[in-house]
């Protein structure tokens, strides 16, 4: 099973509209698609607009990959089981969000075992296709890092 | 830390919008969660994270729709008011901003700690409430700088 997600706040068309198409072509596939309050509706693969978290988790543990807008929310679920993530990020430019800090979010992630990304559709396509060829991302702590905690521990403790 | 902990207990609002934002709110739990927390965010559905601590969730909104952000203002007015916690701590956006604004009348000590999806400039909740959190904190060292926001290392 492939799942797609895009995120609760924002539509994302384009996204959805080209897994959607690839799913076409490959019946043998299943993809479910969470989609938000994106207006295209998916002809090829089951869809819902909104899973709930819990809901949302355990459709990113049972799937073989998960592809997304670049939210953090989802890349950080996806690092912390060691799924691998195709992630598209949205575009200020198209209205996909209100500025491009998805952009600059994939751009730090590049290179980051078991996170791939595409910069647009045909890329996806293509990466979808070649989903066999991907690897787990790297085991990551349950937790930030110790002295991001530690900072916040001891501002506490000096309240 | 563990000796004396129940005659030193804080009160703890613990704030974030659903996804990304709540994620990372609990990525950091290790340094709150032995505290008396009670938890906000914008989605029922994290409930079953944080056991049995009080856990409200709140009117999503964001700057760009001013009805939503009324509602959601007088919500966590409402949640600070009856909680008074010693320390309010936020990963964004709109009801963290607001828990720290609120927080900040009733003598909290504050805690911003701005997205990690936030690699260019901080978020805009994040730079306006610069002047209100205590501890002002961004995930990405080049956003840092002596005034604030600091830098104390990231949730990744």
């Amino acid at each position: 099973m492939i799942f797609l997600t895009v995120g609760t706040q924002l539509p994302f068309d384009r996204l959805v509209r080209t897994v959607d198409e690839w799913a076409g072509d490959h019946p043998g596939k299943p993809v479910f698609a969470q989609i938000g309050p994106t207006e295209y509706k998916p002809k090829n693969m089951e869809f819902m607009p909104f899973v709930d978290p819990t809901d949302c988790r355990s459709r990113i543990l049972s799937s073989s990959l998960i592809i997304s807008h670049a939210g953090m929310g989802t890349i950080l679920t996806c690092l912390r089981n060691r799924k691998p993530i195709l992630v598209m990020p949205r575009r200020a430019a198209l209205s996909e969000h209100r500025n491009d800090h998805q952009l600059a979010t994939v751009e730090k992630l590049r290179g980051k075992k078991g996170v791939h990304i595409a910069m647009e559709e045909t890329e996806l396509i293509e990466m979808i296709t070649n989903m066999e060829t991907f690897e787990a991302p790297e085991e990551v702590s349950d937790y930030a890092n110790p002295d991001l905690i530690e900072a916040i521990r001891l501002f506490i403790e000096n309240t | 830390m563990a000796e004396g902990s129940t005659k030193s207990m804080k009160k703890i609002l613990a704030v974030a919008s659903a996804g990304g934002h709540w994620i990372q709110l609990r990525r950091m739990a290790p340094a709150y969660q032995d505290q008396d927390c009670v938890y906000v965010t914008t989605n029922p559905g994290y409930r079953g994270d944080v056991g049995d601590s009080p856990y409200y969730a709140v009117r999503d909104a964001s700057l760009w729709n001013k009805w939503s952000l009324l509602i959601l203002a007088i919500q966590i007015f409402f949640i600070v008011l009856r909680f008074r916690p010693d320390v309010v701590i936020s990963t964004g956006a709109a009801p963290g901003y607001f828990a720290i604004r609120f927080g900040r009348w009733f003598g909290a000590r504050t805690i911003w700690v701005d997205s990690i999806a936030n690699v260019e400039i901080l978020s805009l909740s994040g730079q306006k409430v610069g002047k209100y959190a205590d501890l002002w904190l961004t995930q990405w060292e080049h956003l840092s700088s002596q005034k604030g926001p600091h830098y104390r290392g990231s949730v990744l």
